[in-house]
């Protein structure tokens, strides 16, 4: 950035912007290029607490429901991981668990740090903090497992009279979880990270 | 100063760097040359470790063979069924796509697009898009179009979730195989190859291979800079 050179995300062409303009399309790819992602913190923020209040109804609504002759049964996320719990399921037990329950709320966490960090100019940590970055968009994508499970337990298990499932309605604030963060992470720009980084020793873009 | 007038609302396009080994690391920025590499090696930037490119052996047809075969799995893998299942005299069985109409029809139509996006559609384009970029990029000199579909490959990869989802099945399948008989269809296997080949497909291409050779959004800018001097780095 501070050599006026814009680097393009998709083909890694640089490039200078006319004289005067503070953005421009890549000459190679023709992708809009800017020196940083566009509002790169707040939209951040916007999907990141967005993410944070669908959180809530996600672990308290029951993600399916079973009817059998006795009766339904709802199931929130914390349920089925205890009702996968047996001698033999718990190593699954642990998946979910992990999944469903420990990814989502360690996203949030470790977007929020990064976001404050960067708000706050902090020059600490930067090759811990792009890790943390990494890590998060590299795991994100498995917590989309609880949603799958359901799906099919959903489609298969309809032995009408005798036992159905349903989807219940904390599938869809826990689909949208993980929608929601992954956009968070693909908003965040992690050179923001570097650049509060005093100018003198190395070259920006 | 202000900027040049366009036809068009969109920005002016940039002037590129003349030396296109010159990039700028996309996670801290810092500016660097990327050396010459031999087949499997890679560069990584020396401030935050991203790994900037990995030359890959032998790349655009290795991806090309790898991609054929992901899509004669893709199209078994939604043609049959994935999961069976019978007990007290019922039986059942559904598909990819039976999953995701069941949910619409429950009354989760949100969940189901996302189901079927991330486990039919965004696999097809994945795969779709980068069959064509290396089938194009055969020739000398390949088109613009190749250019604007393997800028949105990547995204297309990040909503694949073919891997998450087959963990998902095997959850439930285990789930219900306390109360049922389940039976794992060929589908499934299929699925489970189909998890492999992505992710060696996607291991196997090297966009810098295409990415110097493709024709330019804005072609004179290309003749500026020194394409032939980097075709000649990387043969």
């Amino acid at each position: 950035m501070r050599l006026g050179w814009q680097s393009c995300e998709a083909c890694a062409l640089l490039s200078r912007p006319v004289p005067g303009a503070d953005e421009g399309r890549c000459p190679r790819c023709g992708e809009e290029l800017a020196f940083r992602k566009h509002r790169s913190i707040e939209r951040t923020w916007a999907f990141v607490i967005a993410a944070a209040v669908c959180y809530v109804p996600a672990n308290l609504l029951p993600v399916m429901v079973t009817t059998t002759a006795a009766g339904s049964a709802p199931d929130t996320i914390m349920e089925g991981v205890i009702l996968l719990w047996s001698p033999t399921g718990w190593p699954l037990s642990l998946i979910v668990l992990f999944a469903s329950i420990m990814i989502p709320s360690a996203k949030i966490v470790a977007l929020i740090y990064l976001l404050v960090t960067v708000q706050r100019g902090s020059v600490a940590n930067n090759t811990q903090r792009v890790r943390l970055y990494r890590t998060v968009e590299l795991i994100g994508r498995w917590s989309m497992v609880d949603v799958f499970v359901d799906t099919f337990t959903a489609a298969l298990v309809q032995l009408q009279p005798l036992m159905a499932v349903e989807p219940g309605p904390g599938l869809f604030f826990f689909a949208a979880v993980v929608v929601l963060t992954m956009l968070a992470v693909e908003s965040f720009d992690p050179r923001l990270i570097w650049d509060a980084a005093p100018a003198n020793e190395v070259a920006h873009a | 100063m202000t900027a040049p007038h366009t036809s068009s609302s969109e920005p002016a396009y940039n002037t590129p760097s003349a030396d296109l080994e010159l990039v700028a690391c996309p996670h801290c920025d810092l500016v660097q040359r990327l050396p010459a590499l031999a087949p499997g090696e890679a560069a990584r930037c020396p401030r935050c470790d991203k790994e900037l490119w990995r030359r890959r052996e032998d790349s655009l047809e290795r991806t090309q063979a790898l991609t054929l075969a992901a899509a004669i799995l893709y199209v078994v893998a939604n043609t049959v069924p994935m999961l069976g299942l019978s007990a007290v005299g019922h039986h059942a069985s559904t598909t990819l796509y039976g999953g995701a109409r069941h949910l619409w029809e429950t009354g989760q139509e949100v969940v189901a697009v996302l189901v079927l996006f991330t486990a039919v559609v965004a696999p097809a384009l994945q795969i779709g898009f980068l069959l064509a970029v290396v089938l194009a990029a055969r020739r000398p000199r390949p088109a613009h179009w190749v250019a604007t579909l393997l800028r949105h490959q990547p995204k297309t990869a990040t909503w694949s979730m073919i891997e998450v989802m087959i963990l998902g099945v095997l959850v439930a399948l285990i789930k219900i195989a306390d109360y049922a008989s389940v039976i794992a269809g060929l589908a499934l296997f299929a699925l489970g190859g189909l998890v492999v080949l992505l992710a060696v497909m996607q291991a196997a291409f090297d966009p810098r291979e295409v990415w110097i050779r493709v024709a330019w959004a804005d072609e004179a800018a290309r003749a500026a800079t020194a394409p032939d001097a980097a075709l000649e780095a990387t043969p």
